[in-house]
């Protein structure tokens, strides 16, 4: 098709404002799905997705509107995809930015707004959810024009529930967002803005072409990682695959790879044809993701070892953010050490393989990375407190510029909280007479474990929080050991901020003494940076513990007792011949929440 | 299928009937049915001789319990007893309030030596709690009565726990109990099994007072044996030889399952070890009298059967074996034994093994006095 008649568009929205719904209005409107086989939130195909009302992986999808191929551009709604997020918008010319009436902008809308207008995207403002009697519509487009400029009678008021405007917001698109502009004559260029594993065909890249055009069956080359294959199949969703013959410069569309590994291609790789004249120049933008936060997983049953392995290979098939290695715990056993983009990520994965791989799992508390400068001047990548030095001499962590929005009564609040965790003020802006936007710099450690749960009590969830990285910085950090009986017990290591270290150690050992039940001994448990111990409880001895009474007709009973507690013996983790229930690992996570209610 | 033939030394005789269902109790009773004790025993009596093989040529004890074997009808009671047969030491169990001169005459007629007494609580509060119908001047009676029909043995049960009891009252009845001069005491901490209907109505008290517990054991413990008796088993308490006379004072039929010998066990529920096999017969009152009632010599009735391989009697002979005060020979019972945990219960000074392996059975294994206190985990941590 002519460029000039194409429009590629993403919609931006915070989690609930209705991207979803919007989206399925326009899939039933332009006619792509006949009425009686719609369903709810049609796009998100994950299971997941649809309960949690986010989507974890993009899509596209082409819809025909008055003459003209619109593709649908799906992104990621959350802060640990905002690569995925920055790369699908990279593969549009506008974005359609949902606010809710009645909620008005969010942290996570504005980032991702940002995001599409540092891609020079156009944005297409439209309030949602107008048909709610709660709603603002006039409220919430002043906000929105108050933010990205422009009028706001320009703002298109709809339902996307009902179906209210929503053929207003095409008409917008065709008119307000510019046609790609790419060279359809020059050597062919399509962005990989995402992929998905087939089990049939391998894996399948959702590509933007750029420059040129795609022929099935040509040989293909992706410029950063070099990797080579065939174009299988090419085509585009409709919702479902559609073949084509051919891609052309503008369009959007899959590509089958044939491809077994997922990692071969990487989101934001450009794809090149290695016949006839092959582009000399990637499409700018692409960087490798990597993990930022770090954890352990280990099968509650040691026997589910090589399930877990499984499972993980194979979401990592549809997954090249996830990482994973083996780990060796004393105290849990074979597992893996696990990297995640983010909470959220680590949140789905972990959900995953217990609900689709029926895996009892025990997850360490979350890390991040850290950077440590070695002896021998080199710094080394640590993803794993224990396998920090004690004594540290040169460590450098993660800080994320954080985006906060709240009501501006909850701004006090939010400092706080922001100084309990090493915040570092950056400015504030009014959005709204009532509702302000905070800026501020954080390290990641500080809202790895329950940052955004605390931002939600203490704002009594009016607060929206987004991120993203900014660098490593160096940090006074300490390791701190947990000893049980005496004995280190790996997996409740932690690297903490040496002014936090006596508080947080005295809140582990309190809270393990009352996890760890009484046994037959007194059960020191200690709290450690290196060699000096900074808390200390003990699990006082049982005094008493004996089956009451054993006669000739208990016996089988008695017997058959204690075998099964002698195997749940044998079940709990022993650390120093101390047995420790799987509970007590989670202590760890839950020690804030305790502290501050 | 084949049992040893003539190996048990020890008998157990069933009569389930009591005038009320305690709330706490899960052993197979029968509430009233008067009009059923006659053919109960008939069918009882049936199996018995059924039976009679597999009992050895000498039988050392019979225990007849329940249920409230003394509340069944006289004439019954006297039919089971003089169908026993002649042994060392013969136990029925009573509940206080059917202890009359005439029940103690029959019982004396009748063989019996040694008597149970279920006293529980000497606290008239907490005998309503566990819904007893005797109060405690019954048992004081009882006692007094039993002593006049010349039974120079006489064991009291207690129990401890029970919901509201509190230490002062716990010392009260060690107190009354000791006054009462019994030659053996038993004493149980109340079990809140599941499925009672005490476990529903105190459940939850149960668990709350369950550190308290702990110490109320102790108390016991240090009361009793400073009161002249052996700590000779988990929950039994003996006058010791050197105050009775040299007489071993000890359960000799509950010693018997301690020390892993075969017994025999008639009437509905009853249970006997023989040789590689146990078996339980079925609580129903009903089938069993029609399977052995109306037979010359009967029919098998209603039971379960359960295979013991040589592991798990390995297994239930140190379990037992560690509940005594007596060092348990090793010597054979190797497969049971988890030698790490042993090794750990050593080092924690809760276990202590001496001698060598040899023809008499060693090395022997015993628990130090804290061990005895937490048997059940130590006998965990023992057992392979």
């Amino acid at each position: 098709m002519d460029q000039s008649r194409i429009r590629n568009f993403s919609i931006i929205a915070h989690i609930d404002h209705g991207k979803s719904t919007l989206a399925d209005r326009i899939l039933q409107l332009t006619d792509t799905v006949a009425d009686r086989d719609m369903r709810e939130q049609l796009l998100d195909s994950m299971d997941l997705e649809r309960e949690r009302g986010i989507t974890i992986k993009a899509q596209a999808v082409r819809v025909a509107w008055k003459g003209h191929q619109l593709n649908l551009i799906d992104t990621p709604g959350h802060v640990d995809f905002t690569y995925e997020v920055s790369r699908s918008l990279q593969a549009c010319e506008g974005a359609v930015l949902v606010v809710d009436a009645a909620q008005g902008i969010e942290a996570q809308t504005l980032a991702n707004a940002y995001l599409a207008i540092e891609n020079n995207l156009e944005i297409v403002p439209v309030v949602n959810k107008i048909d709610l009697p709660s709603a603002d519509p006039d409220g919430a487009a002043e906000e929105v024009t108050q933010l990205l400029g422009g009028d706001p009678a320009d703002v298109v008021r709809i339902s996307a529930k009902t179906g209210i405007n929503v053929d207003q917001v095409l008409d917008a698109i065709v008119e307000r967002i510019a046609a790609p502009e790419g060279d359809p004559d020059a050597p062919a260029r399509a962005l990989i803005f995402d992929s998905s594993y087939d089990q049939y065909r391998g894996v399948i890249a959702f590509i933007r072409v750029v420059d040129g055009s795609f022929e099935t069956g040509a040989p293909l080359r992706a410029m950063a990682l070099g990797t080579q294959f065939d174009a299988e199949e090419l085509g585009f969703m409709s919702p479902s695959r559609v073949p084509v013959e051919a891609l052309v410069a503008g369009e959007v569309g899959y590509v089958i790879t044939g491809l077994k590994d997922v990692s071969a291609l990487r989101v934001g790789d450009t794809l090149t044809t290695r016949r006839g004249a092959a582009a000399k120049e990637p499409l700018p933008g692409y960087k490798e993701v990597k993990p930022m936060v770090f954890a352990g997983l280990f099968p509650s049953d040691s026997d589910q070892y090589p399930e877990l392995r499984d499972a993980l290979e194979r979401l990592k098939l549809n997954d090249a953010a996830l990482f994973y290695e083996p780990e060796t715990s004393q105290a849990l056993g074979f597992g893996f050490r696990c990297g995640f983009l983010g909470l959220l990520h680590m949140e789905i994965v972990r959900e995953r393989l217990e609900r689709e791989f029926d895996l009892d799992l025990i997850v360490t508390a979350p890390n991040v990375a850290y950077r440590v400068l070695e002896r021998s001047g080199e710094w080394r990548e640590v993803h794993n407190p224990s396998e920090m030095p004690a004594e540290l001499e040169e460590v450098e962590e993660p800080y994320i510029h954080a985006s906060i929005i709240v009501p501006k009564e909850y701004v006090g609040t939010i400092m706080e909280l922001n100084n309990e965790r090493r915040g570092t003020f950056d400015h504030l802006e009014y959005l709204s007479p009532e509702r302000v936007h905070l800026i501020y710099e954080l390290p990641l450690a500080e809202v790895v474990l329950d940052y955004y749960d605390q931002l939600k009590s203490r704002t009594r969830g009016y607060a929206s929080f987004d991120y993203d990285l900014s660098g490593f910085q160096s940090g006074k950090l300490v390791r701190v050991d947990v000893l049980v009986g005496g004995e280190p017990v790996d997996a409740l290591s932690l690297i903490i901020h040496r002014e936090f270290a006596y508080d947080r150690g005295r809140l582990l050992v309190e809270k393990l003494r009352e996890e760890i039940p009484r046994q037959m001994f007194d059960v020191p448990i200690q709290a450690a940076i290196g060699s000096r111990v900074i808390a200390r409880e003990t699990v006082k001895a049982r005094r008493k513990d004996v089956l009451a009474k054993c006669y000739g007709g208990d016996i089988s009973r008695k017997r058959k007792l204690l075998e099964k507690q002698k195997k749940g013996k044998k079940r709990m983790k022993q650390v120093g011949g101390v047995e420790v229930p799987q509970e007590a690992f989670l202590a760890v996570l839950n020690l804030d929440g305790d502290k501050k209610k | 299928m084949s049992s040893v033939e003539g190996s048990a030394r020890h008998l157990y005789v069933h009569l389930p009937f009591c005038m009320h269902r305690c709330g706490y109790c899960d052993f197979v009773t029968v509430v009233g049915r008067a009009d059923q004790h006659g053919v109960y025993v008939d069918a009882l009596l049936a199996e018995l001789a059924r039976e009679s093989a597999s009992l050895a040529d000498v039988v050392d004890t019979v225990f007849v319990g329940g249920g409230t074997p003394t509340l069944t009808e006289p004439d019954a009671l006297r039919r089971v007893l003089a169908a026993l047969p002649p042994a060392t030491e013969v136990t029925v169990e009573a509940n206080p309030e059917t202890v009359t001169p005439e029940l103690a005459a029959l019982l004396r007629e009748g063989g019996v030596n040694r008597i149970s007494l279920g006293a529980q609580t000497f606290a008239p509060r907490l005998l309503d709690v566990l819904e007893r119908v005797a109060g405690p001047d019954d048992v004081r009676r009882a006692v007094h009565t039993l002593r006049d029909a010349s039974f120079d043995n006489i064991s009291l049960d207690l129990i401890y726990g029970i919901p509201g009891q509190e230490p002062s009252d716990l010392d009260n009845d060690l107190a009354e109990a000791l006054a009462l001069a019994p030659e053996h005491l038993s004493l149980y901490e109340l079990e809140a099994k599941p499925g009672t209907r005490f476990t529903h109505a105190w459940g939850d008290e149960l668990t709350r007072q369950s550190e308290a517990m702990e110490g109320y054991f102790e108390r016991i413990v240090e009361t009793l044996t400073g009161a002249g008796y052996r700590w000779y088993e988990t929950a039994n308490f003996c006058l010791s030889s050197d105050r009775a006379a040299d007489r071993d004072l000890r359960a000799h039929h509950n010693l018997g399952y301690w020390q892993g010998r075969d017994y025999l066990g008639v009437g509905i529920g009853a249970v006997s070890t023989l040789g590689e096999e146990r078996r339980r017969n079925g609580a129903s009152i009903g089938r069993y009298i029609s399977a052995l009632r109306d037979h010359e010599v009967g029919e098998e009735p209603p039971r379960k059967l359960e295979q013991l391989d040589s592991l798990t009697k390995a297994k239930e002979r140190l379990m037992l074996g560690l509940r005594l005060d007596e060092a348990l020979p090793l010597g054979g019972l190797e497969q049971a034994v988890d030698g790490g945990g042993l090794e750990r219960m050593i080092a924690g000074g809760l276990a202590v093994v001496q001698g060598e392996p040899g023809a008499d059975g060693g090395p022997f294994l015993s628990l130090t006095k804290r061990g005895r206190f937490l048997g059940g985990g130590v006998t965990a941590e023992i057992l392979a």
